[in-house]
Parts: structure tokens; sequence; C-alpha cells
């Protein structure tokens, strides 16, 4: 195991989280203080409780996972497209370094940015609202798998793209609607049944479910079913890396 | 000398079915400085991109010091440091940090001192603390020169270091160079310049259309195939060569203008005392005299026509 690339990749990549610490930090932080303020403050005040729980609360998961989602994809995505756009991923692929360990690198470097601004916007919430977690484990399993997941899938995409349309395609078209269909800002119980029936198809519905049950023990669907879930899509994941690597499908083509 | 790359009927297609590499077949010795010629797009780039790891062969078998560069590509490739042709810099770090980076990517631990000797060496050091997008085009080469040498490579890879850089910078490169293989580094180097080629490679290998035309010490092949031609003009033009001149090899060039002597310099005699002896006798009275002497690159050229 090449350590010494794996670390130098996780902290080339840290390095640029801190050089853009406004756009990568900040950023998110005021726009979720903005949902809290529009949706929990001004709009919440007058939606009921949903399940005992107070509706600024109960967005809180789903806004993290909303979050979490984006920024995973982002980063995972742009971490390894740029090199390709700019020709320095010349120099990884011509190091002694697995592609295992270049996913290390890379992802892990995605998903630790990833968890710090989910960590910080649950910091944020709690300014706002009353939070407490009922299940810490659940809760952390959720986390960080949703962040390792959804980083290498955000990689994939990066490898994937040929430009920076593809490449913004999935985190701007699919995600959104995705995250806000998949029951961030309500309980899916809320829908009329077709709309409900629907929803069972969206994945992000079972993350973000799973997430708020780790929260506050009340889920859209059993959280073992969120954690089968998301630990297929990790599964899916890693086999179309594992192609990808044997192939070396647009990186050594 | 031991052979430390070795290349045995390499093909490579890509997806487009363009093929760039016919069957290639090199073997690179340590320690020498060999320079790859070749038109744009003869394969150059592609034939040095599989043997650092940057693109996959589609057959064929590359090994650097006994180990295939593909299954044992951790061993192949802390060898290798390559500089490519493509000016590719992250703009924004600094100079210290990118070829701190690429020193950790093959694997060495942390070594300042390495760090700022090289860059002292490349005459970066006082540039160390700027980002990258500040620098000039040749001070950027300078970089990707020292990012390929951060790792201390045995072999180094040099896809046309000079492209768009100043003569004073290119001679600086070169002294490096020169202390590098004085070190025992093996130098495999493209360039357009030949006459770069001409006072630095200790052998030169031909490639076009994806093929290798010819792979020959340089000394050799200047002799083998550099001639030296020494040309007459007359003062009144002649209708064909007189009879006492038909020992020699002339030709009449410029409308009897000219008397064109092929000359062997290796030989133990030219001939052109002779010649000049049996041109006095025979009357014919000259304007001027002058010789010349075929470069690498009007052998490069005649190798590349030839083989069209």
């Amino acid at each position: 195991m090449n350590i010494e690339a794996i670390k130098s990749i996780y902290f080339f990549e840290m390095a640029r989280t801190r050089r853009t610490l406004l756009q990568s930090v900040v950023s998110p932080v005021i726009s979720t203080s903005l949902y809290f303020i529009v949706f929990g403050a001004a709009i919440g005040e007058r939606i009921q409780q949903i399940d005992g729980i107070s509706y600024g609360a109960f967005i809180t998961p789903g806004l993290m996972m909303l979050t979490l989602l984006t920024q995973c994809i982002g980063n995972g995505s742009f971490g390894i497209y740029f090199p390709k756009f700019t020709g320095t991923i010349y120099e990884v692929l011509s190091s002694p370094i697995s592609m295992l360990e270049i996913v290390l690198g890379y992802v892990g470097a995605a998903a630790t940015k990833g968890l710090m601004i989910g960590t910080i916007i649950l910091l944020t919430a709690s300014l706002f609202v009353d939070l407490s977690i009922a299940h810490p484990f659940a809760m952390i399993f959720f986390f960080v798998l949703t962040a390792v997941t959804f980083s290498l899938f955000g990689f994939i995409i990066g490898i994937w793209a040929k430009d920076f349309e593809q490449l913004n395609l999935i985190p701007m078209l699919v995600v959104p609607p995705l995250v806000f269909l998949g029951g961030s800002f309500y309980s899916v119980d809320m829908l009329p049944p077709f709309w409900r029936a629907v929803s069972h198809f969206n994945p992000v519905l079972y993350l973000i479910s799973g997430f708020r049950w780790s929260f506050f023990e009340i889920s859209d669907v059993d959280p073992l079913a969120s954690a089968v879930i998301i630990l297929a899509f990790l599964a899916i994941c890693m086999a179309v890396l594992t192609w990808i690597f044997r192939t070396g499908y647009r990186l050594r083509n | 000398m031991a052979s430390i790359v070795s290349v045995s009927n390499l093909s490579k297609t890509y997806a487009s079915g363009f093929e760039a590499l016919k069957g290639v077949n090199l073997d690179i010795e340590e320690g020498e400085i060999l320079a790859l010629l070749g038109p744009n797009g003869a394969g150059k780039t592609t034939l040095i991109s599989i043997i650092c790891g940057i693109v996959n062969p589609s057959g064929g078998k590359v090994t650097v010091d006994g180990h295939d560069v593909v299954h044992d590509f951790r061993e192949t490739r802390a060898m290798i440091g390559l500089v490519p042709q493509e000016l590719t810099t992250d703009a924004f770090e600094t100079v210290w940090n990118t070829v701190s980076f690429s020193r950790g990517l093959h694997g060495r631990k942390p070594d300042p001192a390495h760090i700022e000797k090289v860059l002292k060496d490349l005459s970066l050091w006082n540039k160390k603390d700027n980002m990258l997008r500040e620098l000039s085009g040749g001070m950027k080469r300078r970089v990707l020169i020292a990012k390929a040498l951060s790792h201390e490579p045995r072999i180094l890879f040099l896809d046309e270091p000079t492209a768009g850089v100043d003569v004073s910078l290119r001679k600086s490169m070169w002294e490096v160079v020169e202390r590098l293989r004085a070190s025992g580094v093996t130098i495999i180097l493209t360039t357009h310049y030949i006459e770069e080629a001409e006072e630095i490679a200790d052998r030169i290998a031909v490639i076009n259309g994806g093929e290798i035309l010819l792979v020959e010490e340089k000394d050799a092949l200047m002799t083998k195939l550099g001639r030296k031609q020494l040309r007459v003009d007359l003062a009144q033009p002649l209708e064909r060569i007189p009879d006492s001149l038909s020992s020699y090899n002339l030709t009449l060039e410029d409308n009897g203008q000219s008397l064109i002597y092929d000359y062997d310099t290796s030989a133990e005699r030219t001939g052109i005392t002779a010649l000049l002896a049996t041109l006095a006798e025979t009357g014919i009275r000259l304007r001027d005299l002058s010789t010349q002497q075929s470069s690498l690159e009007d052998i490069f050229v005649e190798i590349v026509e030839a083989g069209r």
C-alpha cells in the first residue's frame, strides 16, 4: 500500500477546501440558515408538528442530507475531473499507485469535506431548533455511509464526464428533485396515495427516512430498508468502479 | 551496457480506431541519453505514455529493469520521472507544494532538503512560494522538470522539454540534463529541435507512423548517413563531365555551372587535392569553392521520407 501517495492526494484535496473556504464551507452554511429562517421560523410557525416533532427540527435531517449529497457528489466528481480537465492527471496515472489508493485519496477527501459541512449544518441547526439524537450510532452510520457512497458516486461521474456540462448534469438536474421529493421537507404520509407510492421508488427517500429515524425514531420506511438501500447503492458504485479500473475507461484509454 | 527499458512488439490502437503504435521494439540502455525523433503524430508520446503507465497497451510488452509495466507497475513507475509535453500545472498551488506532492505520489517520504536542491538546481528556489499561475511558460516547464525529479528517478522521460523555451533557459536545462546523466540517470527525450539531439544524445531512434525506423549510435549514424560535399562553381559551364575527371565521383548541376563532389571525411584521403589538380590540368577554371555537411536534420528528413 502506497500510504504516502494516499496522504498526498488526501491533503492536496483538503488544501483546496482551505483555499476555497468561502465557497465550500460558508456558502452551504448560509443557504442552510436561509432554509431554517424561511421554512423553520417563518412558515414553520404555521405548520403543525409532524409526529410530535416541530417542523424546524423535522427538516434538519433532510437538509443535512440535501447538503451532504450535493457536496459529496460535487467534491467527488470535481476532485478527479479537474486534473483530467487540466491534464495534471498524467502525474497520478504515472505514479506507483493503485486505483484503490487513488480512490481512497480522492473519495476520502470528498467524504471528509461533506461530513465537515454536514456537521457544521447540524451545529447551525441546533442554534435554531431543539435537536436530540435518539440513536447516535445509527446516525453516524447513515451519515458516514452516505458521505462515502455519494463521494464514490461523484468520483464515477467525474471519470465519466467529458465536459463541465456533463459534470454538473447529475448534481444539478437529478439530485435536487430526488432530495426534494424524497421527503426532506415533509413526511410522505402527507402525500396523496399515488404520489406516496411513487415516492417509494426514490432511493433518496430511504436515506432521509433512515437518517431522520436515527434522530427522532420516526420514519416513512423501515430503517432497516434504508440501511439495505444505501449499502446496495454502495455495492453498485463499487462494482462500476471495479469495471472502470479493469478497463481503464476514460482514464487510460 | 544492460538495457533498462525493453519494449517488445508494442502496439496501441485507440478507441477511435487510430493505430498509434505498430509492433514497436526498442531497448534503452542504462545511463544513456536516447533521442526519440519523429514528426508530429509519429507515436512518440504514445510510446512514452505506455512505458510510464498513462496509457494501456493494446499488445506487446514493456519491461523496466526487468519488471513488467502493467503487472509490476509499483516497481516500474517508482523508477521513472516524466516531464510531459503539455504545460499542465495546478494553477493555484505553490511551486513548493506541487513538487512535494509529486514526491509523495511516488511513495517517498517528505525530504525538504532534496526538494530544495532540485529547486535550486533549476533556479526555482526564489519562486518556491509563488502560485504556478504567476509563473512564465519557461518557469512552468522547469516546475514540471522539478516535479519529475522530486522522487529521484533512475529514468527520466522528457517529452519536448524545450518547446517554447528561450535559448538561455534551454541551455541551462541541458546543463541539468548533463548533470543527471553524469549521476547515472537514463534519459529519453523527444524534441523537434534536431540540433539539440545532435548535440546531446548518445543514440538516436527515429519513429514514424507508429514504427521505429532506425536506432543507431549518433556518431555512427552521422558517419554512415552524413555526407560531405564539395561544390565547385565553374567560370565556364560544362556540357558533360570530361573523361579526365571520370574517375571521380562527380555530378554536374545548375546547367553545368557547378560540379558536386561527394566524399567521405572519415576516409584516409578525401581526394580533394588530386581533384583540384586534375581540374587545373584539364584547363577548367574555377570561380568559387564551398563544402557542406549533412546535418542530423537532413538525415532525419531522408529517413522519414524513405519510410513513406
